[in-house]
């Protein structure tokens, strides 16, 4: 443990209005602690800078799997392991589900939170791609109330998303719109199991009479945020899934993400494997 | 019933599965500090200055430097190139320059960050090209710590009139041993009593060698213990001496106990790894495939200082030839310096390197001939009566050919070379994984280098106790494979009792005898003989003072035992090593009978290769050896399950990313090592054939599984994809460069 640990605090409120309340009262100086499987292993290599959490994994105002008939809503602090076991969510949202049986092992997945992958902010998070490509919606809440927000567009940058100091992630919220698309989810990781990924690519697409409807497409680990290509799905709008059709959206594709070299691959691998799964993606909606 | 053969349980499994073994972290001290090491934040360069900054109460601290030491500042090992604390030059980031103690651990790394060193950086060199060209010299008078020249015949008479002459270059990184324990140490030290360590460790007594001359203390009074070890692969083999030192010169200033426990990221940035290589091949062959010259020209990489490097080097030189036949062999060695972190002992010891070059370079020149990669190598086997690179004449029983047919049967190798590619030309213009098979057929020898074994005169006590249990007393350590299991199996066959009544006594240099590192395949083989004359020697001496009669049971045993004591105090007996008989070793000439005995595998690896991601996968391995008779099956086949999945590590995962000569990845998120499901099923196969010097007919087997797999696995993809590749690790962006 590298980390001078009593210049450290924890603090376990009562209740979520405890917890608003002391992260109102002292703003910034105060940061949410969840599962702690990111900020653990900060704090081990003795490189977690900021100092004082309130623990929030026992808030139950922040957990539980819900379901209407438009939508399923799932609290912050939703784990992997309570991800996979949904019977909804493995039916409508195959590739959540897959993303969170593919996030570290056991341990992680009974611990690691949802909530904290989002706000965690990692290009290389492994659900951010498949609740990007489901439309999902996020809930801030605070003492000063609570806004829904599409999760598309809350990261800005590097590490950077419209969050408040005071506020929560509470819920993610995920349109039940999912009835006749294809899904399409892989991780490539350092290795099979246990690994961070080098590209993690979802998708979710929709042909009628031989043309591409509808795709969303995701890749994350290729750009400083987890990336939806915008641009790419609009070019393929209307097109056929043909060999023509997949080598413009790849040079769609490469447009839209920036990869780079680092510890884990290199920008060219990664370049390329992402044309690589939007090239099989899309011969998986040929037939 | 013999016990030899048989899947006995670890002997100290339960202790370590109910958590009741205890390791070094897990043992404490009434006053005990906690140290840490201050190292170098440069490769190379004169150290100006250090200072103590911050808000921390540095009075409270003890602190050493080169100037404390109070015998000799290296550590003795082969060329004492190497000072415990760098005093005003280091050679590579993270050498250790100061020591700090303290009660608060806490605080102890909140100060380590305080530490400021200041460094005057000279230009440093980083790889073993650069060393080999003398871009700067950083060692020596040439950067060479240590070369060899072996000469068989003459292979510059075969050049001009070969008809085939096949040349080849193939390297191999870095590999960390990734233990599951870290290294640790406790020390007690006082001028009075004298140096006490516990540690995790493999050579009790070449830590004990080392402190000798780092306190400059007489031998009696330096006492080192090994704790439970969890693992060692090699990394504990000589760096245990520098964290045992460090910890001592911290309790010796201090005045009170000191435990020095590394994390993961410092055992990996700063502890020794497997040498990087370089080997270049140079082949000469008839047109029916029959070998005529072999030249060889291995480079490793030693890093900033010698340590172990001319043992690794020795042996990687000898194996470089492989199980082949050949008159004419002339292989080269030379092991250079780089401003990195010394690289060290890892389980193969030099010739995984090698033989990855020689297994890759077979199916080369094969190809080349335009031969089968089998029946080239069928054509080159050596035999009974025939000579290797050394000129050793094998005088065991070896069947190559037949364990190649075996494996190859075993694996279904002709079947799914066919199969494969058939199914590699099909295309459904989606992306496919490709299939392939490769082999390759090596030997590894076993115990010391040469002449190693009789210059160490190992030795083995057995002492027998009133209540008929028999201790066995050696310096070689129980690291998590097995020894302590080996040892109580064979003295309950040498004294026909029970391995409950065999006990195996704590290594702790104050009561067992020196039996040599635990290192080089050597423990079961070499040492295991020990234990069988020493145990054979108690049996002896109560039959010969006739309280024992020649056939006798448990409770006779025990009436001896109690008997003998009661009337003669105590009732011990030592063995120490004999080689067997005509074994030579010209140490100048590099020539003669390098290994006692050497065991003879062929590992078949099944590959897939996905031209989605370009990563490669071993599918099936099917691992074959002769290893004379398997002591005990189940750990027999747990070495070689191990040593695979190691090995395939070694050549699809593990890449040290290197930094001005500092890991970069030196935490377990970002230095890859296989979990279960990157590795195959490994279907492990021995042949026997009892060799007459090993105990209850044994050979080494340690290593033999670190061989294989890379040249296997690297054979198979060339078979897979039609390319060629000479270099490991060998990652999917690799692999996308080259096939793209
Ligand atoms: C061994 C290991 C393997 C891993 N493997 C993977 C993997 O395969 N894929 C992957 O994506 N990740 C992986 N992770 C990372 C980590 O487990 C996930 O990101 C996890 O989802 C984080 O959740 P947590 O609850 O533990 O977050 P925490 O560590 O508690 O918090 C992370 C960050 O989020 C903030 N935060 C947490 N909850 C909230 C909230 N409700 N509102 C506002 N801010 C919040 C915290 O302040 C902190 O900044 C791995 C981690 C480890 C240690």
């Amino acid at each position: 443990m590298r980390a001078f640990i009593p210049n450290y605090q924890l603090t376990t409120p009562a209740s979520l209005a405890e917890a608003l309340t002391l992260l109102e009262s002292e703003p910034g100086v105060w940061k949410p602690f969840a599962g702690g499987t990111d900020l653990m292993v900060l704090l081990e290599a003795g490189r977690l800078a900021h100092r004082n959490y309130i623990n929030i994994w026992g808030l139950n105002e922040l957990r539980g799997i819900e379901a209407t008939d438009t939508h399923v809503t799932l609290g912050a602090l939703t784990t992997y392991t309570e991800v996979q076991t949904n019977p909804i969510l493995r039916r409508e949202f195959p590739m959540l589900c897959q993303a969170a049986s593919e996030t570290g092992g056991l341990a992680i997945q009974n611990r690691g939170t949802l909530g904290g992958n989002i706000v965690n902010a990692s290009p290389a998070a492994d659900s951010p791609p498949a609740l990007l490509a489901y439309d999902a919606e996020i809930e801030l809440v605070s003492n000063r109330g609570s806004r829904w927000l599409p999760y598309q567009g809350f990261h800005t940058g590097y590490k950077q998303m419209h969050i408040d100091p005071d506020e929560l992630l509470a819920r993610i919220r995920l349109p039940r719109n999912t009835a006749g698309l294809t899904h399409y989810y892989r991780k490539v990781g350092t290795r099979k199991a246990q690994a961070i990924s080098k590209v993690c690519f979802a998708a979710v697409g929709k042909t009628g009479q031989g043309k591409l409807m509808e795709t969303r497409i995701v890749v994350g680990s290729v750009a400083p945020i987890v990336v939806r290509c915008v641009q790419t799905e609009a070019a393929l709008r209307g097109q056929r899934p043909d060999e023509e059709t997949i080598a413009a959206a790849c040079a769609s594709l490469v447009r839209e993400i920036s990869p780079i070299d680092d510890i884990r691959s290199t920008a060219k691998y990664r370049l390329q494997v992402a044309k690589n799964l939007l090239a099989d993606f899309l011969a998986t909606l040929r037939t | 019933m013999s016990p030899i053969g048989k899947a006995f349980p670890r002997k100290e499994g339960r202790k370590k599965v109910t958590g009741k073994a205890l390791y070094v972290d897990d043992l404490s001290f009434p006053g005990m500090l906690h140290g840490v090491t201050v190292r170098s934040p440069s490769p190379r360069g004169r150290i100006t200055k250090i200072s103590f900054e911050g808000d921390i109460p540095w009075d409270e601290f003890t602190v050493v430097t080169a100037k404390d030491i109070p015998g000799a500042n290296y550590v003795a090992l082969i060329l004492n190139d190497q000072p415990y604390l760098a005093a005003d030059f280091v050679n590579h980031p993270e050498e250790p320059i100061l020591l700090l103690a303290h009660r608060d651990k806490y605080l102890l790394e909140e100060a380590r960050r305080n530490v400021r060193i200041e460094i005057e950086e000279q230009p440093a060199i980083f790889n073993l090209e650069d060393s080999l060209a003398r871009k700067e010299i950083i060692w020596g008078e040439d950067n060479v710590f240590k070369k060899y020249l072996v000469d068989k015949g003459n292979v510059d008479e075969v050049w001009a009139n070969a008809d085939f002459i096949v040349e080849g270059e193939y390297e191999t990184g870095a590999q960390e041993q990734l233990y599951i324990e870290n290294n640790g140490a406790i020390a007690i030290a006082n001028a009075d009593k004298g140096v006490t360590v516990w540690g995790s460790m493999q050579c009790p007594y070449y830590v004990h060698k080392a402190l000798v001359k780092l306190f400059d203390l007489p031998e009696e009074k330096i006492r080192i213990i090994q704790t439970e070890t969890g693992g060692g692969f090699g990394g504990k083999e000589e760096y245990p001496s520098l964290i045992a030192g460090h910890a001592a010169l911290l309790a010796w200033k201090s005045g009170k106990p000191v435990k020095m426990i590394y994390d993961r990221a410092e055992d990996m940035v700063a502890t020794t790894k497997r040498h990087p290589s370089r080997t270049r091949h140079k082949t000469a062959v008839t047109k029916d495939g029959k070998l005529l010259a072999v030249e060889i020209d291995f480079v490793i990489d030693g890093g900033a200082y010698c340590t172990l490097s001319p043992v690794v080097l020795s042996r990687g030189t000898i194996h470089s030839a492989g199980p082949y036949v050949c008159p004419n062999v002339r292989i080269h060695s030379r092991a250079v310096a780089t401003n990195v972190p010394p690289h060290g002992a890892f389980r193969g010891f030099g010739a995984p390197q090698s033989i990855f070059a020689l297994e890759r370079h077979m199916d080369k020149v094969a190809r080349t001939v335009g031969l089968t990669p089998e029946e080239f190598r069928r054509r080159n086997f050596i035999h009974e009566g025939e000579t290797t690179a050394t000129s050793q004449v094998i005088r065991e029983r070896v069947d190559m050919d037949q364990l190649l047919t075996r494996a190859l049967q075993l694996s279904n190798y002709h079947e799914k070379r066919e199969r494969f590619a058939r199914e590699n030309a099909e295309s459904n213009g989606r992306f496919r994984k490709k299939r392939g098979v490769g082999f390759a057929t090596f030997m590894h020898g076993a115990g010391f280098t040469g002449s190693g074994e009789v210059y160490l005169q190992s030795v083995v006590s057995a002492e027998a106790t009133v209540e008929g249990v028999v201790r066995i007393l050696a310096a070689s350590t129980e690291i998590g494979q097995g020894t302590n299991t080996i040892f109580s199996q064979i003295a309950s066959e040498a004294l026909g009792l029970d391995v409950d009544l065999i006990e195996i006594v704590q290594p702790d240099t104050a009561h067992v005898p020196n039996s040599g590192p635990t290192v080089a395949s050597r423990t079961s083989m070499v040492v295991g003989k020990l234990v069988e004359s020493a145990v054979t020697g108690l049996k002896q001496t109560l039959i010969g003072s006739s309280l024992l009669p020649h056939e006798y049971g448990q409770s006779e045993f025990k009436r001896a035992c109690a008997e003998y004591i009661a009337r003669f105090g105590s009732l011990k007996t030592s063995s120490t090593y004999q080689p067997p008989p005509n074994v030579h070793w010209d140490d100048e000439k590099y020539q003669g009978d390098a290994y006692g005995a050497y065991a003879w595998a062929v590992y078949v690896a099944e590959v897939s290769f996905d031209e989605l991601t370009y990563a490669a996968h071993v599918e099936d391995f099917v691992a074959l050896q002769e290893v004379g008779r398997v002591l005990n099956p189940v750990l027999a086949a747990g070495q070689i399950e191990g040593g695979v999945a190691q090995a395939i590590g070694f050549t699809l995962f593990e890449n040290v990313v290197w930094k001005d000569g500092r890991m970069a990845n030196n935490q377990m998120t970002n230095y890859i090592i296989p979990t279960p499901v990157d590795i195959p099923p490994i279907r492990v196969y021995f042949e026997e054939n009892p060799y007459a010097y090993g105990p209850g007919g044994a050979k080494g087997i340690g290593e033999l599984p670190m061989d294989g797999a890379a040249p296997a696995i690297l054979n198979a993809l060339e078979n897979a994809t039609g390319v060629s590749f000479n270099e490991i690790p060998l990652l999917p962006e690799t692999l996308m460069v080259k096939l793209l």
